[in-house]
């Protein structure tokens, strides 16, 4: 009985990432939809809260959300089958490509070449598209816009040191944490002198 | 040795990997497309490849990425062997940071997230993704996906153009926005 749930983790996790498209938040709402409705594993609430967890930790976000709800489900087993069941058809479909796509196939056949010459401007403007989306969800004013414009243009400057995005990720939460806790504390001060 | 070289840059995209997919594409362009393993093309054509396989971005970047970079870098690893294991030390070590942070810290993290400092952190991190998403956009405005001749340069911004509108304005699925301008490419160029 046992066993059978942890095949059943990672069948339908592996389901998922064999047809989901699009990445991260695609995933997310397929997730919900098999482990909440489909096989009321988990309450929706208690899904909410691990997709909260997930969200907050760095790294793969549909690895994430299955790692965490396989642990929550069958412990350390669970949440290794549920992101293998993630991870696995991926990696199994590229590395097919990689095998049959190689970047010589891709410069020198012809016709393939001429694909990807169209495809290349094509990409840079999906990429273009969720930097505007990302920017109106973090509701940027005049002065907290300079950070990304910043930040944009140093990474891309290849100046060494200067550009490693690391340098940002570090900085932005090291710089959050200290302007919401001096927030907080000033906050707890006015509080403080009401009484 | 590159496989070492490559697990370190797959840990740390892994363990510094916030905001996302595409946030994570700016990361990926410094440690692997800095390192000279692949060139400028071949981690567009990656980008363009996992938008039109199902998945997460970082895995199949990491799968590709593993698989063909010990070739490019060294004769010694021309073999689809060394492809293959290169493929899995990436998506391993891409994985691996945030799968054990799941684990350990997973319980610390959900009795927190109301608090000021997990708040703090993602309200600081918010404005960077912005520019790191932005960043990689402006590393792929190149040459090498232009084009340098004018009418390669031309068609290039036209189609780029055409392609943020159809998935921007028009809400058309990226991957059918790749399909269309593959065939246009296949008519012009």
């Amino acid at each position: 009985m046992m066993k059978s749930l942890l095949v059943q983790l990672f069948i339908t996790f592996f389901k998922i990432g064999a047809f989901t498209f699009g990445g991260g938040w695609a995933m997310i709402s397929i997730i919900e939809k098999e482990i909440v409705d489909k096989h009321g594993w988990l309450e929706r609430e208690e899904f909410l809260d691990l997709l909260a967890v997930a969200q907050s930790l760095p790294g793969i976000l549909a690895v994430n959300i299955s790692a965490v709800v396989g642990d929550r489900l069958y412990g350390r087993k669970g949440s290794v089958c549920a992101s293998l069941g993630t991870i696995l058809p991926s990696f199994l479909i590229i590395l097919a490509i990689a095998i049959f796509l190689t970047p010589d196939i891709i410069k020198n056949n012809p016709v393939v070449s001429r694909i990807f010459m169209g495809i290349r401007p094509a990409v840079v403007a999906l990429i273009v598209a969720p930097v505007i989306s990302a920017a109106k969800a973090a509701k940027l004013n005049i002065r907290t816009a300079l950070i990304p414009v910043a930040v944009a243009l140093l990474i891309w400057s290849k100046l060494p040191v200067v550009s490693n995005p690391i340098i940002y990720i570090v900085a932005g939460a090291l710089g959050g944490w200290y302007v919401f806790s001096r927030a907080q504390k000033a906050a707890g001060d006015r509080k403080g002198g009401e009484l | 040795m590159i496989f070492l070289r490559l697990i370190w840059s797959y840990l740390k995209i892994g363990l510094f990997g916030f905001g996302g997919g595409y946030a994570m594409l700016a990361l990926i362009e410094n440690e692997i497309v800095g390192s000279g393993w692949i060139t400028e093309q071949m981690f567009t054509d990656i980008v363009a490849v996992s938008q039109m396989t199902p998945g997460p971005i970082g895995i199949n970047s990491a799968t590709y990425i593993g698989y063909v970079a010990p070739m490019h870098s060294s004769p010694m690893f021309a073999s689809p062997l060394w492809g293959i294991i290169g493929s899995l030390v990436c998506t391993l070590a891409v994985v691996i940071p945030s799968y054990l942070l799941v684990i350990k810290a997973a319980h610390l993290i959900s009795r927190h997230k109301e608090s000021a400092v997990v708040k703090g952190i993602f309200t600081g991190l918010r404005p960077v993704v912005v520019g790191l998403i932005a960043s990689a956009a402006l590393l792929l405005m190149n040459s090498a996906n232009f084009g340098t001749s004018p009418y390669q340069l031309t068609a290039s911004i036209a189609i780029c153009v055409a392609a943020f509108v159809a998935v921007y304005f028009i809400k058309i699925h990226p991957i059918l926005v790749i399909c269309a301008a593959g065939v246009i490419g296949l008519i012009i160029f």
